[in-house]
């Protein structure tokens, strides 16, 4: 296996191109090792991104957005007070990522090109309207962060691709986000469920809505559906109960060790519900 | 394989070492620089005994490559005492009974020391999630999050 | 130090002194199975089998031997063959033959100059399989038609015409089991079934190991029982068990899984194959959860009859456990005699079988059995006294044994202390904390045996009056204080005058491993034996010296005094007087004792929990946790509370999330910490513990075996917590949020 450590987005997508076997990029590193260890992916050819200057920054952008460095860890995500007040969802995603010793390491652009469909900062990163900056050997574009996972550990970055930015929206006025999972223990485990909602409030009705789920499908979903039921509303019983039907509607789960068919659904119904309540009294200013 | 030449400072003294590629941080202060005082129960970031900093950040070191830590700060269980002196949480971990087989201890106090580093109050609930991804099999825990309470209580009375 | 508000008649027995090995273990400095290097050491890998059940048909290892650096390769062919019995067993177990018997069953190893070069080496290793039918699930395991696991494998007590995976019976009982029901009001019947769960001690298995072309070797090892140890790994290589030196390291918690062998013989094979170079062998995570200890699997249907205001008449237990794909792995007997042990019936008929299974060999774990038998025997009990309208706690008490009563297994109860410990927790204020909606509380009983078996402690009294203890039970929970505090209070000096170190095989007579919670009871009785008998000779010396008759010289506070018609003749004699004359005086001081130790004193506990579900998800909350429990005499009282703590949160694990899941492939699906759940810090309150001492006649100083009743009460306790919590009974482990849901929803259907 050779180790590089580039000093630029240009040298990594150089040595990723004349790379031979198995190439990963390392962000955080937490994804990485763990199937180095477990012998499921030992890479030829490991290219470690966390020197390249900005990569550790989070930045506020003229419109009022933020970009975010791909090595920023979980841990560093958490201390950012001005982020945290304005995408609390995003942040409570991230900081739900392994334990205390996992978010010194972890990071938003490894949670989100590891592939996960339970990758727990993904849905409110989705909710958000997040982008990502890709570079790769064909120059820089810009993609929405629902369209980079594919499938289970799988992205639709080509070859040689690198995610090198991850850009949030200007949170704007009378704006609330929230994301919740379900795990069995109190911490430590993967999401069997996981849903995150951003909205904006025009007075008490929710003007615009974006609802994301994970663990529910092959990969983390954007949910159309759920957030028609919500826009309009005051988050009334009725509105509630028709996010509750649309969100379940959405999702696709399997069975597997970490739980069935029904009880993700179940989940996914009664997480829909309290991640729009936390949402909308945060947009009200009525929570943290 | 070719190993890489790596140049770190562990709990305060320089160290030179080669590392394969392959090998993690943990394998690299066990086997090349012999402070097995960092267990590896997982290799899978999961129990926390491998428990060190990096450049004072708290991190599992299975899931640190050894050449990612050229020119880095490294802090273990075994720097944690002042010479003979015990820091007040391995002299409380002792006092409580907070251990039976030892085997979690290094990396938990590891990991509480990055705690009362940050946080001289932490509550009880506090300690317990911070705690969450140090498994300890023996306990219950109930000793180990007395013992994190009582060093923190000390060591805001010594200040 | 101070001592508990406990009165007792001790100076220093009961008081929380430091741990001898606490400064090492909190410096990092304790060295455990993987912490040993050794010159020209070598590092092995494994390859297993990643199939459930396969025929071995042809094993390649000559890429693997043609890379430089890698030293021997080994499979079943390099062990010795026409072993029997357990001994069988055991290597087949370290090693398959033709076939391989479960996920994760080893086929081969191999011995290297690097851990990764030794990795990359297994990986070329190439084994071609025949893949057979497999069966995993229990229920599934003892049909007629079900995959047979292996021919030939039932023992005499097996009748013909058996399902072929059913290879062991058990029945016995007593009273009349008609008569009984028929004089009960209320008779229930139901079937319970516990999932497979894994001891999961954090430290992995490791060893270095050493042996040579002429059968001698030594082996540095993280075991329970260096005899044991050598004497398995001795009968799997075919060699002498006196060739080979077994020094136990330190223990990174074992609970049972740690008492037999595993990839030890491995690496013993893969020394003597290097010529004779030491080699390191550590298990992954993943090689531990698949291919060592796990617990046995149980289906068990219970039928008790009580009278309407609570008395037991009858019981009637039949279980059916897997313990892997080998005779004699499950504990079915013991899970039968621990299930009724509680409580005075007069009529009570067990029935048992146990099943071959593609799984791995199961180790004991912490009071093997009795978990599953309390999660059948005191859910019913709950069950029944809710039908009834009768205060749970008060019909344990009503039925609760004590001493005379014959026991439901067969002897008569000595002094025992459940009557004590169940009015303890009658009188706990944790009973009269108010519950809220969705919150339930439930408590159980619990029950060990308790064991003693064969012990061997030295002592030696050293030249300046301090005493250095050997012995062979590896400490894993403090034992070494317990030990120190009991030669210390028996010699009348101080607990940091007296070093107890845990020695090799060749340094005392066999040692049973430190299981059974026998280490303090056990251990301890021959210590303090061993140092009578240096009080002996001591006094011997001095009344020597002073020439008066041995028997006028009495022992007190450290020192010989001379009594009787001498009494004030002459200025007592201190131990370190003595030890540092001894030399002039007769030569070396010591004491030593050794036994079959008997006089071991049961075990009862009770577990009170509150728990809160959350009714949209099925997720339990422990609010509340009360362990209650006789330590006859808690020596060192922290380390007593220490194995109440740790083995309710194991049971607190078992009851909740933990469980063997099998795809079906019949391939471990999660042998990870990740999805193997284990309880952590954020899950759980503090453990409220109370110590009931009711002293056991069998022991000095009154010790009854702590180490294991405490995992026993939490898998009933929390089931009749979370029944009460949600109206849904639930009668299979683990409760896991989706069981539980969908059990408040097939509630809510009616």
């Amino acid at each position: 296996m050779h180790y590089h450590k580039p000093q630029t987005f240009e040298d990594a997508i150089k040595i990723a191109a004349t790379a031979q076997g198995v190439t990963r990029f390392l962000a955080g590193g937490t994804d990485v090792l763990v199937q180095l260890r477990a012998g499921i992916v030992t890479p030829d050819t490991l290219i470690d991104l966390k020197l390249i200057p900005g990569v550790r920054d989070i930045v506020r952008e003229a419109d009022g957005g933020w970009t975010i460095g791909i090595a920023v860890s979980g841990a560093e995500l958490g201390r950012h007070a001005a982020l945290v007040a304005e995408w609390p969802g995003v942040v409570e995603g991230m900081n739900l990522v392994g334990s205390t010793q996992v978010q010194g390491r972890a990071t938003l652009a490894g949670n989100l090109c590891n592939g996960s469909p339970a990758a727990d900062s993904v849905p409110g990163l989705v909710a958000a309207g997040a982008t990502v900056s890709v570079v790769g050997p064909n120059g820089t574009r810009k993609l929405a962060v629902e369209n980079i996972p594919a499938s289970p550990g799988r992205t639709h970055l080509q070859p040689g691709e690198i995610v090198a930015a991850i850009h949030l929206p200007p949170r704007g006025v009378n704006g609330g986000d929230a994301y919740l999972r379900f795990i069995p223990r109190t911490e430590m485990d993967i999401a069997v469920v996981g849903c995150a909602i951003s909205l904006t409030l025009d007075g008490d009705k929710i003007a615009t809505a974006r609802v994301a789920l994970g663990a529910v499908a092959p990969k983390v979903i954007l949910v159309a559906e759920a957030a028609a039921a919500l826009i309009g509303t005051t988050l009334d019983d009725h509105a509630v109960s028709a996010l509750q039907a649309a969100a379940t509607a959405a999702a696709q789960p399997i069975t597997d060790r970490r739980g069935t068919v029904e009880f993700r659904k179940d989940v996914t119904a009664v997480l829909a519900a309290r991640t729009a309540r936390i949402a909308y009294a945060r947009a009200k200013g009525e929570a943290k | 394989m070719s190993k890489i030449h790596v140049s770190a400072v562990v709990n305060g003294d320089p160290v030179d070492f080669l590392a394969d590629p392959r090998e993690s941080l943990l394998d690299c202060l066990r086997d090349q620089l012999g402070l097995t005082g960092s267990k590896e129960g997982c290799g899978t970031g999961d129990c926390g005994a491998c428990s060190v900093t990096v450049d004072g950040v708290l991190v599992c070191s299975c899931l640190v490559l050894g050449v990612e830590a050229e020119g880095k700060a490294i802090g273990t269980v075994e720097g944690i005492s002042q010479g003979s002196t015990l820091h007040p949480l391995q002299r409380k971990f002792i006092e409580h009974a907070a251990l039976q087989c030892g085997f979690c201890t290094p990396g938990i106090l590891v990991a509480a020391k990055a705690l009362l580093d940050q946080n001289a109050s932490p509550t009880e609930t506090e300690v317990r999630y911070w705690l969450a991804g140090n498994l300890c099999r023996c306990t219950g825990y109930d000793k180990i999050v007395r013992a994190v309470m009582d060093a923190a209580s000390e060591m805001r009375e010594a200040v | 130090m101070a001592k508990d508000e406990r009165t007792t008649e001790f100076r220093l027995i009961g008081t929380r002194p430091n741990r001898p090995d606490g400064l090492d273990k909190v410096t990092g400095r304790a060295r455990y199975g993987a912490d040993m290097t050794l010159p020209g050491m070598l590092f092995a890998a494994v390859v297993r089998s990643p199939h459930a059940h396969a025929r071995i048909l042809k094993i390649d290892a000559s890429a693997a031997l043609a890379l430089e650096g890698v030293k021997a390769v080994v499979t079943r062919a390099d062990f010795p063959t026409g072993l029997t019995g357990e001994d069988w067993n055991l290597q087949e177990n370290s090693m398959a033959g033709d076939v391989a018997l479960y996920d994760g069953h080893a086929v081969a190893a191999v011995a290297a100059t690097s851990r990764l070069l030794a990795e990359d080496a297994a990986k070329l290793i190439k084994v071609d399989y025949e893949v057979l039918p497999h069966v995993i699930d229990v229920d599934d395991a003892i049909r007629p038609d079900a995959p047979v696991v292996r021919t030939g494998a039932a023992d005499h007590s097996v009748p013909a015409g058996a399902p072929p995976n059913v290879v062991k019976c058990v029945d016995f009982g007593h009273g009349d089991i008609e008569a009984g029901f028929a004089a009960a009001d209320l008779v229930r019947e139901q079937t319970y079934k516990t999932e497979a769960t894994h001891q999961g001690y954090i430290e992995p298995h490791a060893c270095v190991a050493q042996l040579g072309a002429d059968g001698k070797g030594e082996m540095w090892v993280c075991t329970q029982g260096q005899w044991y140890i050598r004497r398995m790994c001795a009968a799997v290589l075919g060699i002498d068990a006196s060739g080979l030196r077994v020094t136990p390291s330190e223990i990174g918690g074992g609970f049972g899984g740690k008492t037999i062998i595993f990839m030890e013989p491995l690496a013993l094979a893969l020394s003597r194959k290097a010529g004779g170079r030491p080699v390191k062998l550590v298990m992954s995570r993943s090689d531990v959860l698949r291919a060592t200890g796990p617990t046995a699997s149980a289906s068990m249907d219970v039928k008790l009859g009580m009278t309407k205001d609570g008395k037991l008449t009858a019981a009637k237990v039949n279980f059916r456990m897997q313990g892997g794909a080998f005779l004699g792995a499950s504990p079915v007997g013991e899970a039968l005699s621990c299930a009724l042990a509680c409580y005075d019936i007069p009529a009570v008929q067990h029935d048992g079988v146990e099943v071959l299974a593609n799984r791995p060999k199961a180790a004991a774990y912490r009071a093997p059995g009795s978990p599953m038998a309390a999660f059948a025997v005191e859910s019913l009990l709950d069950e029944m006294c809710h039908e009834l309208g009768l205060d749970p706690l008060d019909v344990r008490l009503k039925n609760a044994v004590h001493e005379g009563v014959k026991a439901s297994y067969g002897p008569t109860y000595a002094k025992i202390g459940l009557v004590e410990v169940l009015e303890a927790t009658k009188a706990h204020p944790n009973l009269l904390a108010k519950l809220g909606p969705n919150q339930g509380r439930g408590i159980a009983s619990g029950f060990w045996f308790n064991h003693g078996g064969e012990t061997s402690v030295s002592l030696a009294i050293g030249e300046d009056g301090t005493v250095t203890v050997s012995a062979g039970t590896p400490d894993i929970g403090g034992s070494r204080a317990s030990l120190a505090l009991m030669v210390a209070e028996t010699l009348g000096i101080e607990y940091e005058a007296v070093r107890v170190n845990i020695v090799e095989t060749g340094a005392l007579g066999v040692n049973e491993p430190s299981h059974g919670s026998r280490a303090t009871f056990a251990t301890g009785k021959a210590a303090v034996e061993a140092a009578r008998q240096a009080i002996g000779e001591m006094c011997r010396r001095a009344a020597k010296e002073w020439g008066i008759e041995e028997e006028a010289v009495v022992w007190k506070d450290g020192a010989a005094m001379p009594a009787g018609p001498n009494a004030g003749k002459f200025p007592p004699m201190t131990i370190a007087e003595i030890g540092a004359k001894m030399g002039g005086t007769g030569g070396p001081i010591s004491g030593h004792h050794e036994t079959n130790a008997e006089g071991v004193g049961a075990s009862f506990g009770a577990h009170v929990v509150d728990v809160e579900v959350d009714p949209e998800t099925g997720r339990t909350t422990i609010l509340r946790y009360l362990v209650v429990q006789d330590a006859g005499r808690a020596i060192h009282p922290a380390y007593v509370e220490g194995q109440y703590q740790g083995g309710a949160v194991q049971g607190i694990g078992w009851a909740l999330n933990e469980e063997y899941v099998y795809g079906a492939n019949g391939r471990l699906q999660n042998a990870v910490f990740l999805d193997y759940r284990i309880p952590v810090a954020s899950d759980l309150p503090m453990i409220d513990t109370v110590i009931v001492e009711v002293p056991n006649p069998g022991h000095p100083y009154g010790v009854r075996g702590v180490g294991e009743t405490g995992i026993t009460p939490p898998l009933p306790a929390i089931a009749n917590a979370v029944a009460m919590a949600t109206g849904a009974r639930i009668r299979s482990l683990p409760l896991s949020p989706p069981k539980v849901l969908a059990a408040i929803k097939a509630k809510g259907r009616g």
